[in-house]
């Protein structure tokens, strides 16, 4: 056998079907399906007279559009409860799962998955959103799909793709205190830019890599989308075994078993090629902050916005000249001096246990700042009710946070959580695009770490002269 | 999905960078249910911000070719971009680079994503804004932009060219292969997770 990288081998088990002047049709272990991108290809399929093939392997739940306080009150946005029924309603109508509203197991639908055992290695996972490289922290392939691709999904089980390039980028060495497994993708997509991953699967490699825990691999896959990337892997190890055992629809007896050795037979084998490759060293890493309005346009906390004039052509000036226009921040500003009205810490990239865990560490005993408003939104139901019971809760409103229910809440601003014109958020979110978090909204993307200092500060602080 | 043949029209410059999704469709209409009618929501913050915006302008309104900068369509895989940019009347976008999924939502409902160089791109952008008038033809089939005193060449793989031409509907193709897709179904390692 020639030596193969993970991409491959989990590649080449999916194949259905491979010709050489056609794409290759690979088989879906598992589609995730959510309010926004899958009614009109429900749609499609009752007018085309197709069903779901496979609904045990499909699993939907509400995120994107769902209120974080007041559940009780039900959808008061009548396009969202427009779009929330018919999402009910299909899952009845083709016979597909689905985590309502009311199931303590809802959250966002990049939590949720692995969560509940579902993400497991060498799975090829899809979902309508971009984020759903996030599951390939477990050495799942796993990548977002437009909507005619989820009605191919759910009509057949299968997608036709070309098979993309393969894109090692290792890290190595031991991540200096105060510097997260969010900093780490984010000095990555400073690096390479929003572009660089185009057309590649990112394997995410070595020993900074190796040390991660679940919920950091997960934060650094998620992001991979940023950098362009059609998907970022990370092998399975012991530290992905263990998270998944005893999980809900982890394997069990014998098929654990089963599934551990081959498991174990997916990480990339040694002497294999990649098509690219890129070596850091974590003591590189610092904690960022981004300042403009693309994920790339990123600097250290001990950084300041850019002038225009550093830009290398007209274009790239004029970029960075609209983005600081658009984020109201003179050149030269030093990141420490940027004043903040809010902060958001959730979404599917930081609202997992250990970064609420880590955020809490920050403000316990503290009080957030007059000028800021703070809030939390756990991933997930589960999230909620596990940081409850370990009185995360309490340490987070004792200091001024909100403590919300799960969704995406702020991270995309398609329900209730809005920012308001030329309002400026710390968010431990993943886009910093112009309105993402509201129109004329300013977003900075940071560390649950960070973020809380900031809020607690009311301006960006380095974390790591936090005491 | 109609077939996408030869493309004669006029352009639209938008020489800009990194244009995401967020940009192309607000998220604030991703709530709608339907699949048409996105197009008088195209670029709506830019075109609620700047009444110079390019699809503002009434020279640019019949435009049927979109130029703009590299890794076009980057973020979101929101499919309702590129239904925005099919219902305001655009057929194809031009431009260095594409992010990758809205390059395959795109050959999904028959938009044609065309990428050349920056410097063809470059020279693109000027005659569109000196002479709005300028028709340019993009033909699939012999994968060329031209127009006077210009031709490129574009790349696509056979079979999604071969698919645009002929209107074809990916899900019809692949249920041709209905008995391979069992015969993989039947040999699925037993561990796999299943909801039940």
């Amino acid at each position: 056998m020639q030596p193969a990288t993970l991409l491959a081998k989990v590649w080449d088990e999916h194949l259905v079907r491979s010709h050489p002047e056609e794409p290759d049709l690979l088989y879906v272990d598992l589609h995730l399906v959510h309010e926004v991108t899958s009614p009109q290809a429900f749609d499609s399929l009752r007018v085309g007279g197709r069903t779901v093939r496979r609904p045990e392997l499909t699993l939907a739940t509400i995120d994107h559009g769902v209120p974080t306080t007041d559940r009780h009150l039900g959808i008061t946005d009548p396009l969202s409860k427009i779009q929330i029924d018919a999402l009910v309603r299909n899952c009845a109508d083709f016979g597909v799962t689905l985590f309502g509203l009311d199931d303590p197991r809802s959250g966002i639908v990049h939590v949720i998955g692995p969560e509940q055992g579902l993400t497991q290695p060498g799975l090829l996972i899809t979902c309508g959103d971009s984020h759903t490289s996030t599951h390939g922290a477990f050495g799942a392939l796993a990548f977002g799909i437009g909507t005619s691709e989820v009605e191919h999904v759910l009509a057949t089980q299968t997608l036709p793709l070309h098979r993309p390039q393969s894109m090692a980028i290792s890290i190595d060495g031991e991540l200096p205190a105060g510097v997260t497994a969010k900093d780490v993708i984010l000095g990555i997509i400073a690096r390479i830019g929003t572009d660089g991953g185009i057309g590649r699967v990112i394997e995410y490699r070595g020993s900074t890599v190796e040390a991660l825990s679940m919920e950091g691999r997960m934060t650094v896959c998620n992001m991979s989308i940023e950098a362009g990337a059609r998907a970022g892997m990370i092998a399975p190890d012991d530290t992905t075994f263990a998270y998944l055992e005893g999980r809900p629809y982890a394997p069990r007896g014998i098929e654990w078993e089963r599934a551990l050795d081959a498991w174990r037979r997916l990480p990339t084998d040694s002497g294999a090629q990649f098509e690219h490759e890129l070596a850091m060293a974590a003591a590189d890493f610092e904690p960022y902050v981004s300042w403009g309005t693309n994920p790339g346009q990123t600097v250290p906390i001990t950084g300041k916005a850019p002038d225009p004039l550093t830009g290398d052509d007209p274009s790239e000036r004029e970029a960075i000249a609209r983005a600081l226009k658009y984020m109201d921040l003179e050149p030269g500003t030093p990141i420490t001096e940027i004043r903040l009205d809010r902060v958001f810490l959730g979404s599917c990239t930081n609202a997992r246990i250990e970064d609420l865990r880590a955020a809490a560490a920050i403000v316990a005993g503290r009080k957030v700042a007059p000028t800021v408003g703070a809030m939390v939104v756990p991933g997930s139901g589960l999230v909620k009710l596990q940081a409850e019971s370990e009185g995360l809760d309490l340490i987070f409103k004792d200091a001024g946070f909100e403590w919300r229910d799960a969704g995406c809440s702020m991270c995309l601003a398609m329900n209730p959580d809005v920012l308001a014109p030329g309002e400026r958020c710390a968010s431990t979110s993943n886009r910093n695009f112009e309105g993402r978090q509201g129109q004329g909204g300013r977003t900075h993307l940071v560390s649950p770490v960070m973020a809380a200092a900031a809020a607690i500060a009311g301006h960006f602080v380095d974390v790591r002269n936090w005491s | 999905m109609s077939p996408v043949d030869i493309i004669v029209g006029t352009m639209a410059p938008l020489p800009r960078a990194n244009v995401d999704t967020d940009q192309i469709m607000p998220k604030q209409f991703l709530k709608r249910i339907e699949r048409t009618g996105y197009g008088e929501f195209l670029f709506w913050d830019w075109r609620q911000a700047d009444p110079d915006f390019v699809t503002n302008r009434s020279e640019y309104r019949g435009a049927s070719i979109l130029v703009t900068g590299a890794n076009f369509g980057s973020g979101s895989s929101r499919e309702h971009a590129p239904w925005g940019l099919a219902d305001w009347g655009f057929r194809a976008v031009v431009a260095p680079s594409f992010a990758d999924i809205f390059r395959n939502n795109c050959y999904k409902i028959g938009l044609l994503p065309v990428e050349l160089s920056e410097k063809e791109i470059a020279w693109l952008i000027e005659l569109a804004e000196s002479d709005p008038s300028a028709e340019v033809t993009i033909d699939l089939d012999v994968q060329t932009v031209s127009t006077e005193g210009f031709e490129a060449r574009f790349e696509i793989d056979g079979y999604t060219k071969w698919r645009l031409l002929n209107g074809l509907d990916d899900i019809g193709l692949t249920m041709r292969h209905a008995e391979a897709i069992s015969e993989y179904e039947a040999s699925r390692a037993t561990y796999r997770p299943a909801l039940s």
